[in-house]
């Protein structure tokens, strides 16, 4: 009854509707600190970037351009950004989900989602957001740009492969000893796997020293609670439309079933 | 449904359905490239590298590679 094809689409789906409500989270909770922050930089010359004492020319920024303007880049710009990135991010989840559905135990099908990209959001962006903490404008080194790009993706895909090995962990163990020890072992195995990681891997300090404390909370804050929202959201209106299509493929099958074979 | 009312359970009727993974692959693989593709233009275009010129698509996305947690310059 269902498809992969039909979970690519409610994925799809799913995605479109998170990303509107990460954009609503982040334009009201995430962009005040991100105005802070270009606010510092073009406030002060800060000290990891160059010395240029000039203030209209903040060096790693497109705003000596003005490419586009700062209204188009906290709308229309993070429009696009929360939108491609969400609905590319929730037809992944749709078909992990249809690899998943009916192979976690006996969980039913919209629960299996939940529990996929709830193991998603810690494996893509909770534990890397703990190593490599997001930072707002004037924060973070040009010069090391391309180190950084290449040890937090690189972070990703070593958490998420461990992340797949610790569910089948999981699964497996919870056939033999119960769900509990299951998900416990999975969960540990993982826990120590990436502590270990993340202890080896290269760590960055790159925030000024005179950078308000507060305003890296608050950006921090705003880039989680936007994350959070757009896989929440991904979780719940997949799970909505899982739901709905078994419901109706239940009572449009059973019939057919009822009959002998 | 000739059984004793009381034994039939609705738990015994929910079936968990499986997708076969080898219809579910092929869709992952392309649909995979896809959005990876699309998340890199998002993430990671026009920062440490760059398949377009100019800084226009990093501009465009700015405040959305901040706060979805990407490195960014």
């Amino acid at each position: 009854m269902l498809s992969a094809r039909q979970l690519l689409v409610y994925g799809l789906i799913a995605g479109f509707v998170a990303g509107l409500l990460a954009f609503g989270v982040a334009r009201t909770v995430g962009e005040p600190s991100v105005n802070a922050a270009i606010a510092v930089e073009e406030g002060a010359p800060s000290t990891t970037h160059s010395h240029t004492s000039s203030p209209a020319a903040p060096h790693d920024h497109g705003d000596e351009d003005e490419l586009f303007s700062r209204g188009t880049q906290s709308t229309w710009g993070l429009l696009t950004a929360t939108q491609v990135f969400g609905t590319a991010l929730g037809g992944l989840a749709g078909l992990m989900s249809a690899l998943a559905m009916g192979r976690m135990g006996r969980l039913r099908s919209e629960v299996t989602t939940a529990v996929t990209v709830a193991v998603g959001f810690v494996a893509a962006y909770a534990v890397p957001f703990a190593k490599y903490p997001p930072n707002p404008p004037a924060v973070g080194d040009p010069d090391t740009i391309a180190e950084r790009t290449t040890t937090f993706f690189g972070f990703i895909a070593l958490s998420v492969v461990v992340a797949v090995a610790a569910v089948y962990l999981a699964t497996y163990l919870s056939r033999r000893h119960g769900g509990f020890v299951g998900v416990a072992a999975g969960s540990a195995a993982y826990g120590v796997v990436m502590l270990v990681a993340a202890r080896l891997m290269p760590t960055y300090h790159e925030v000024p020293h005179d950078f308000p404390a507060t305003t890296l909370y608050d950006f921090r804050f705003a880039s989680f609670a936007t994350q959070l929202t757009l896989w929440a959201g991904i979780a719940v209106v997949l799970g909505l439309l899982l739901v709905r299509a078994t419901r109706t493929a239940r009572t449009s099958v059973a019939p057919r079933e009822l009959q002998p074979a | 449904m000739a059984q004793p009312a009381a034994v039939s359970t609705p738990t015994t009727a929910v079936e968990v359905p499986t997708i076969s993974v080898r219809q579910t692959l092929p869709w992952l693989a392309f649909f995979g490239l896809v959005a990876l593709i699309a998340m890199y233009f998002v993430g990671a275009e026009q920062g440490a590298t760059h398949l377009i010129s100019g800084a226009g698509v990093h501009e465009w996305v700015h405040d959305g590679r901040h706060l979805l947690g990407f490195p960014c310059h």
